[in-house]
């Protein structure tokens, strides 16, 4: 449900600009042909273009693990777990849940969740790590401002297409 | 020779010898060696290897004893080593991080070097303050003594680093942290200070060492120096574990005739993003 606010009151706004949009990203994990198979660790965050951590959107690992050790491979997602991870608590409500089996996934984040992204120049990074396999970073740089934008990189190892649709 | 090291193991006395001439180009080198630096979850450990060799971090000469052995929690208490145990090559210990944070696993060593000459010839003794009046004859000349602060050390993190146990204890040879010592990343420049009882350790000499380079042909060590602040800038080459060591030596004997010496050697490993 969008709420549709008349200009004059949206200028009232203007100190605090509602850049809200929901945002979709879709990530595609690789088939393997291995002998030994993990699905990966998949972190999914916002960074400012300095790679500052902004804003941390899905982090996929081994939630259900029997003896609750998932979070013991969490660092192997360096990147992420140097610039947010080691500061977070998991798991984390509406960001963590379980590794996704290769295929074609899709994250939507409501509007609601980005109302304290502030306007400017950004990069959505997704990494992901495997047990006994490699690592990868992908990264699609883009613009908040409220306008419709799409982006789309693709990994070489780890990560498949990776793609991001903001729409206002 | 102390008295007390003769009953000992060979292996002893090869590493007593290592740390009585540490200041020797050719002396072998200390370090400590942590399966990992930066570890998340809730039940995180490390293993640590402790010794004594040429080659970086190879097992190749003696062990290291771990008399002085000293792990600092992230809340700045002292944690207990598990497992301890002394081979052949190395001693290996574990440690829990029961609490996030960064833990200083430290070996220190604090005695008295004591020179001296009898009946013409030339003498050494090693030990404590408190046992030296009865080892060194009362008719011994050319008495020469010198305190020996050695300090080898490394640092983990489970969780978010924090820097409780970094800070200087103020006795030795000490690095202080600019730069998190587990946030060290390949390509990135990281400074740190040394300092001695506490206070900046300007112009003295830094030796930064990679392990691994038993395959290598190139050791590929650097030589720095620390500036008037005594601190010293690194931009690491590659991700791996390094061996950073200083000493100093020397300066104005102490009211009680004691000269001062005193090394540092830490391990640190740089990751790659």
């Amino acid at each position: 449900m969008r709420i549709v606010l008349p200009a004059a009151l949206l200028a009232g706004f203007a100190a605090t600009p509602a850049m809200a949009g929901d945002m979709t990203i879709g990530i595609e994990i690789p088939r393997m042909t291995v002998a030994e198979y993990h699905p990966p660790y998949v972190a999914v965050w916002i960074a400012k273009p300095d790679e500052t951590a902004v804003k941390t959107l899905a982090v996929w690992y081994d939630t259900k693990n029997p003896k609750g050790e998932g979070a013991t491979w969490l660092k192997d997602m360096r990147q992420w777990w140097r610039r947010a991870g080691k500061s977070m608590t998991m798991p984390a409500n509406g960001i963590s849940g379980p590794t996704k089996s290769p295929g074609k996934h899709q994250i939507v984040i409501p509007a609601a969740r980005l109302k304290d992204l502030a306007p400017g120049a950004y990069v959505l990074n997704v990494e992901a790590a495997r047990e006994v396999g490699g690592k990868e970073v992908v990264k699609i740089p883009f613009t908040w401002n409220g306008k419709a934008a799409k982006g789309a990189a693709k990994g070489s190892s780890e990560l498949g297409a990776v793609t991001l649709t903001i729409k206002p | 020779m102390n008295r007390k090291l003769l009953g000992r193991t060979a292996a002893a006395l090869a590493f007593a010898a290592a740390l009585a001439a540490p200041l020797v180009a050719s002396a072998h080198r200390q370090w400590m060696l942590p399966s990992m630096t930066v570890l998340s979850g809730n039940d995180a450990w490390v293993t640590v290897d402790a010794a004594v060799s040429n080659d970086l971090f190879v097992f190749e000469h003696v062990p290291m004893r771990l008399e002085g052995l000293m792990i600092t929690g992230p809340d700045g208490e002292k944690v207990e080593a598990k497992n301890q145990h002394t081979g052949k090559y190395r001693s290996v210990f574990d440690v829990q991080l029961a609490k996030p944070g960064t833990y200083r696993i430290a070996n220190v060593s604090d005695s008295l070097m004591v020179s001296y000459k009898i009946g013409g010839e030339q003498k050494r003794w090693r030990g404590s303050e408190a046992e030296m009046a009865a080892a060194i004859p009362a008719d011994a000349t050319e008495v020469k003594k010198t305190n020996s602060v050695r300090r080898v050390e490394t640092f983990v993190t489970s969780g978010a680093p924090n820097d409780v146990a970094l800070k200087a204890t103020g006795k030795g040879l000490e690095l202080v942290p600019v730069t998190h010592p587990n946030d060290l990343f390949s390509g990135e420049a990281a400074t740190f200070a040394l300092v001695m009882d506490g206070k900046p350790a300007a112009n003295v000499e830094v030796t930064v060492a990679p392990g691994g380079v038993r395959y290598l042909d190139d050791r590929g060590e650097m030589t720095l120096k620390t500036d008037a602040e005594g601190r010293f800038t690194v931009t690491w080459p590659r991700p791996g574990f390094y061996w950073v060591e200083a000493s100093v030596r020397g300066g104005a004997p102490a009211a009680n005739g004691v000269e001062r010496s005193a090394l540092y050697v830490g391990t640190f490993e740089v990751l790659k993003e």
